[in-house]
């Protein structure tokens, strides 16, 4: 399992990386993503629906994350704004 | 006479001037607005190549969350339509998506009825880095398309509570979407008939 942050000036970076059924590593994996998470970041991980369909789905804690997930992306939490503003 | 002329020219003058002055003005603070977007770009460290370089990450990345055709359509449009999730209570399974979105990099998203064409409201939400790495909390264009793809794809009713709601046309000209909606469904005829020339190929 790969956890993936988008990052501005940069695309996704990779946070951590892992086997999630190799004890160590899943721990790894947790830190970095509670970090993520504590740091007001949202985790969505990519997947596909019984028609094949491809969506994702928002977690709120590593528990959440299907076992058999092939990434986790992290990004910055939505704000609603006004992007004449932020040019 | 003599005085006639000068004071025609004199006149004449003023009067060009009176014409030329609006646009004068408007190329000094457009040039001021560059030089100043230059001045904060050196002093932030904006780096074009960098920017590209983050671009095309993000591209294939998008690329390998979404759906191919989804893909395709960014890729030849720039913009991707998602369909919403909400039906009425008294549609059955088997019921289209009464409304979908238009997702735009950086923009507002656009909701809209696929049914008539109508624009229904946009939502203007962003996704700021606040650690602003290399200056900017700006993410890459594609980046911000996936953010907004995989919130509305998962959680369609806490991006639009999110999101600022306003009518159409108070940052995306309804003329633009209307003409984009056009070239979607062009775009999608040309695909289905080249998928059923494919068929009758084989």
């Amino acid at each position: 399992m790969k956890l993936l942050r988008l990052k501005p000036g940069h695309g996704e970076i990779v946070l951590a990386e892992g086997d999630v059924e190799i004890r160590e590593q899943e721990e790894e994996l947790i830190r970095a993503f509670r970090r993520e998470l504590d740091a007001g970041m949202w985790a969505a991980v990519p997947t596909e629906t019984r028609g094949g369909r491809r969506e994702a789905e928002l977690v709120r804690s590593f528990a959440e994350v299907p076992r058999d997930a092939e990434r986790v992306i992290f990004f910055p939490r939505a704000a609603g704004g006004d992007h004449r503003a932020a040019r | 006479m003599a005085l006639a002329l000068p004071t025609g020219a004199l006149v004449l003058l003023a009067l060009l001037w009176e014409l030329a002055r609006p646009r004068l003005r408007a190329t000094l603070a457009a040039r001021k607005v560059r030089s100043a977007d230059r001045e904060r770009s050196t002093e932030l460290g904006y780096d074009r190549g960098r920017e590209l370089r983050a671009e095309q990450r993000a591209r294939a990345l998008l690329a390998s969350c979404i759906d191919d055709e989804d893909w395709a359509m960014y890729r030849d449009l720039g913009f991707l339509r998602v369909w919403g999730s909400a039906r009425h209570a008294t549609d059955g399974p088997a019921a289209g998506a009464p409304y979908a979105y238009l997702i735009y990099p950086h923009r507002p998203i656009v909701a809209y009825l696929p049914q008539t064409g109508a624009l229904l409201n946009e939502y203007c939400v962003a996704f700021p880095d606040l650690s602003k790495p290399y200056g900017s909390a700006r993410l890459p264009d594609s980046d911000d398309v996936l953010a907004k793809w995989m919130a509305l794809t998962a959680d369609e009713r806490r991006l639009i509570s999110d999101a600022n709601m306003h009518l159409p046309g108070r940052q995306i000209d309804p003329d633009t979407v209307r003409r984009d909606l056009l070239r979607l469904a062009r775009w999608e005829r040309e695909r289905l008939a080249h998928g059923a020339d494919s068929v009758r190929a084989a």
